[in-house]
């Protein structure tokens, strides 16, 4: 694709390049880009993306594999949008995704993506596991298949497959029986959301996927939807819609504060701890949702809610979005996103770091153990902080 | 096998060096109109230690070293012009100390503007320090290594004027610190000590600063910002010196720009004034605009646009965005204040020449005893010949401020060449001489600074 070709062809050279991008609201450090504050070198910033795609595009520059790691390595944040001043910066990732989709047209991606997408594409979740595997966290649970209830909980690809993510599934899971909630899973005819496959710039996919999705809800008759991951409840909430998937979606923290407020839900036997949030990307700077979690932990006893200095749309990035979370491209140094956002939620003086989507509980928790505090700070899901503030063991 | 970059890898380690096309095109651009100049290598090093093996091997290589701060000058100052190692220092971005009594930070080479704002505010908001118009990212050490000013010049002076020592690695490798840390004691002086004041203002070309102590201000806790307009460019100069005879501001700029219409051919004046108490605000504001501009309003020669709380960060690639294009360059002099007028008007001139509608901007050093005065060009990155226009706007400019007597800040390449054509030959010789003696390999930022 030529550069007159590309969909914001028209907009692309507008980044000056002025570093905005980098900061937290308050400039308190230049490392909040996740990809930058890994590797520290300009090409890894949002500006050094704009620029390294017009030049690719201008035939300035080749195609390499260190490119597509460069644009690949982007998480899709919205730090960058949430921080540029200029008024182009609506469309900023919605450039380097359609730069990351042009590589998957071209099938010039590096070897991790084009397995990610593979797997989901074969068996419906990035791991490659068999699909008939994917309700096996619900064994021993009780939890029913969804058969016309008030709610589909939606899982995702984390929560069914990954051991740590399944226990936070399951901890939902008991959380929204004690309160009497009327739900039911989709077990192994669940399928991805496709949140990640669309970050990637896979729309072909994406549209299979979601269009799958939506017709098989439709099928079962769902109108309500909660999801344990923010991931899915962004796709769902914001992209399903063009495919004429209109439900009411709920991120669970949402669900779990309003039946904590209206006092459905006993959390009376409280969680002694001094806890510290991390924002997730896709609740926060993608869906303006900061105050859910924040009420939950507010309201149960025992908490001592401690702010990380960046925190709410200026938090840093786990690390995991965009497909990082199983590509890990932002792995592997004491630099890594994770491993910094885990000193940050150390240097509060807490002894949790709560969660409220399973990406970011797999990225904290590896990190926690690179960073050798695993006697120090424990990465909670907030599903679990509420199952054991209920007493459900 | 590319024996500098294995080395180089030795150094810094492989995630912070890199040899491939992606780094060396980001690193050869600079924002401004300068023609990019590819680097064979990036580097972004953590310490001065590592900095002084990079410069050692430079030396053995004969290799160029370019350090980057920011990467904000816009005029071209990290272009690595002929080739060799591009140093990014922005991981070098620790606070280092903040001494409370004695009003002075050390921080690393890194550290940016928006960085040591942010810390001062959170954990010593009764502190602040000069903080330049540049974008957050510019760093504090960048902005030294150009004589940078910002919104405490009127006051304190320069940048450079407010430093109390600083850490630079020579182009010969050597790890020098300058003033009482020298002595190993704290940072808090750079004078006694005989005047080594080698590296300001030399863009880099002189050696590499790691470290600098720099002095912080009292913070009070009102600050904010106070316009006032006058349609006459000639009383520009002496409401600049009648605002610093008060003695009751911080900081003082005049503005005037085509766009938006409505405020084209307009002087509007930025005026910072802090305060303790609503006491002392009241009685500022009154010395200021009651008994000082007073005279202007009554005559309806200006007017007051009022007082605003709160000083936000300016946005400059946003208010210079007008071409949505992506580009902008100017030219900065340092100039007498009484030259505002002429300044502004044949500044007009040249816009309207090369069609970019006119952004002049000053700001007062001293009290009085200078202006940072600036000629803005936006351009469009995607249409070349608008920046073939900007860039001949900028050399104009350059001539012009000379003309105007003035001296031009951190010119460019074509800037310093005029500078050099009148500087005193004498001084010539010895910037030549102190150059040969630092850098006897002439490897620290070639091309800038380049006495023939």
């Amino acid at each position: 694709m030529a550069l007159a070709d590309f969909e914001y062809g028209d907009i692309i050279h507008r980044c000056f390049r002025c570093g905005y991008c980098k900061f937290p609201v308050n400039w308190m450090d230049v490392n909040n880009c996740p990809a930058y504050a890994r590797y520290r070198m300009e090409t890894y910033s949002c500006g050094g993306r704009l620029w390294l795609m017009r030049a690719w595009l201008s035939d300035e520059i080749d195609w390499t594999e260190h490119f597509a790691h460069i644009m690949f390595s982007c998480t899709a944040c919205k730090n960058c949008e949430a921080k540029c001043p200029l008024r182009f910066n609506v469309d900023i990732l919605n450039m380097i995704t359609a730069a990351k989709g042009e590589m998957v047209e071209r099938g010039t991606v590096p070897p991790v993506v084009k397995e990610f997408l593979e797997n989901i594409q074969r068996h419906g979740n990035p791991y490659g596991t068999p699909k008939a595997k994917r309700g096996d966290w619900l064994d021993g649970t009780g939890i029913k298949p969804y058969e016309g209830q008030d709610y589909l909980y939606y899982v995702g690809c984390i929560g069914s497959y990954d051991t740590r993510a399944q226990e936070t599934a399951r901890a939902l899971g008991a959380v929204l029986r004690a309160a009497g909630v009327s739900f039911g899973v989709l077990g192994t005819k669940e399928n991805c959301d496709g949140n990640e496959v669309n970050m990637l710039g896979e729309k072909g996919l994406f549209e299979v996927v979601a269009t799958d999705n939506i017709a098989q809800f439709k099928d079962l008759g769902v109108h309500r939807i909660v999801t344990l991951s923010p991931h899915s409840y962004n796709a769902i909430k914001n992209e399903y819609p063009r495919y004429e998937g209109d439900f009411e979606v709920l991120h669970y923290t949402q669900l779990l504060r309003d039946l904590i407020s209206e006092g459905t839900l006993d959390i009376s036997k409280g969680f002694e701890a001094q806890v510290t949030f991390h924002d997730p990307c896709f609740l926060g700077r993608w869906n303006s949702e900061y105050e859910a979690s924040r009420a939950i932990l507010r309201a149960i006893p025992g908490i001592t809610l401690i702010e990380m200095e960046k925190n709410r749309d200026s938090a840093l990035c786990c690390g995991g979005g965009g497909g990082n979370f199983y590509m890990d491209l932002l792995g592997g140094s004491p630099d890594s996103p994770s491993r910094i956002r885990v000193r940050e939620a150390y240097k509060t003086g807490a002894n949790v770091l709560a969660v409220a989507c399973p990406s970011c509980l797999t990225m904290l928790e590896d990190a926690v153990k690179s960073e050798e505090l695993e006697d120090k700070i424990s990465v909670k899901d907030i599903s679990e902080i509420v199952a054991t503030a209920c007493g459900i063991e | 096998m590319d024996p500098v970059y294995e080395a180089l890898v030795e150094i810094v380690g492989k995630d912070h060096v890199s040899h491939q096309a992606e780094e060396l095109f980001i690193y050869s651009w600079d924002l401004g109109t300068t023609e990019p100049h590819r680097p064979d290598y990036a580097v972004s090093p953590r310490t001065a230690e590592e900095i002084q093996k990079i410069v050692q091997l430079a030396n053995k290589e004969k290799t160029p070293v370019v350090p980057l701060g920011g990467g904000l000058s816009l005029a071209g100052l990290a272009v690595p012009l002929k080739g060799g190692i591009l140093l990014d220092l922005k991981r070098m971005d620790d606070i280092i100390e903040v001494n409370e009594k004695a009003r002075y930070a050390v921080v690393e080479c890194g550290v940016s503007q928006g960085k040591l704002t942010a810390y001062l505010e959170k954990y010593h908001p009764h502190l602040t320090h000069s903080e330049p118009g540049a974008p957050p990212a510019a760093t504090i050490a960048g902005n030294l290594a150009i004589h940078g000013q910002g919104d405490l010049a009127h006051p304190y002076g320069f940048s450079t004027d407010m430093i109390n020592g600083l850490e630079v690695v020579l182009p010969t490798g050597e790890i020098c610190r300058f003033g009482s840390c020298a002595l190993g004691a704290d940072w808090f002086t750079l004078h006694p000590l005989p005047d080594v004041g080698l590296f300001l203002g030399w863009g880099g070309t002189t050696g590499i600063i790691t470290k600098v102590s720099l002095r912080l201000f009292p913070c009070k806790k009102i600050r904010g910002m106070a316009q006032f307009v006058v349609d006459d460019e000639e009383l520009v100069p002496e409401i600049i010196f009648k605002l610093t005879h008060t003695q009751m501001v911080e900081d003082i700029i005049a503005v005037s720009q085509a766009i938006p219409p409505v405020t084209s051919e307009l002087h509007n004046f930025l005026i910072n004034i802090a305060a303790d108490s609503e006491k002392e605000l009241e009685f500022k504001l009154e010395i200021v605009f009651d008994d000082t501009l007073g005279e202007y309003i009554h005559r309806g020669d200006g007017g007051y646009s009022g007082f605003t709380r709160g000083l936000e960060r300016p946005q400059v690639s946003k208010v210079s965005d007008w071409r949505k294009g992506g580009g902008f360059e100017y030219v900065g002099s340092i100039m007498p204040i009484e030259q505002y007028p002429e300044c502004y008007r044949r500044g007009r001139e040249i816009s309207e020449r090369h069609e970019i509608p006119y952004t002049v901007l000053a700001r007062c050093i001293g009290t009085s005893h200078a202006m940072m005065f600036s000629w803005t060009y936006a351009f469009n990155r995607a249409e070349p010949e608008t920046i073939e226009h900007a860039r001949k706007a900028l050399h104009e400019t350059d001539d012009l401020a000379l003309e105007l007597g003035g001296t031009i800040w951190k010119p460019g390449l074509y800037g310093q060449g005029l500078v050099m054509e009148r500087l005193n030959p004498h001084t010539l010789t010895l910037m030549k001489k102190v150059k040969q003696l630092l850098d006897p390999n002439g490897i620290m930022n070639p091309g800038n600074w380049e006495v023939q």
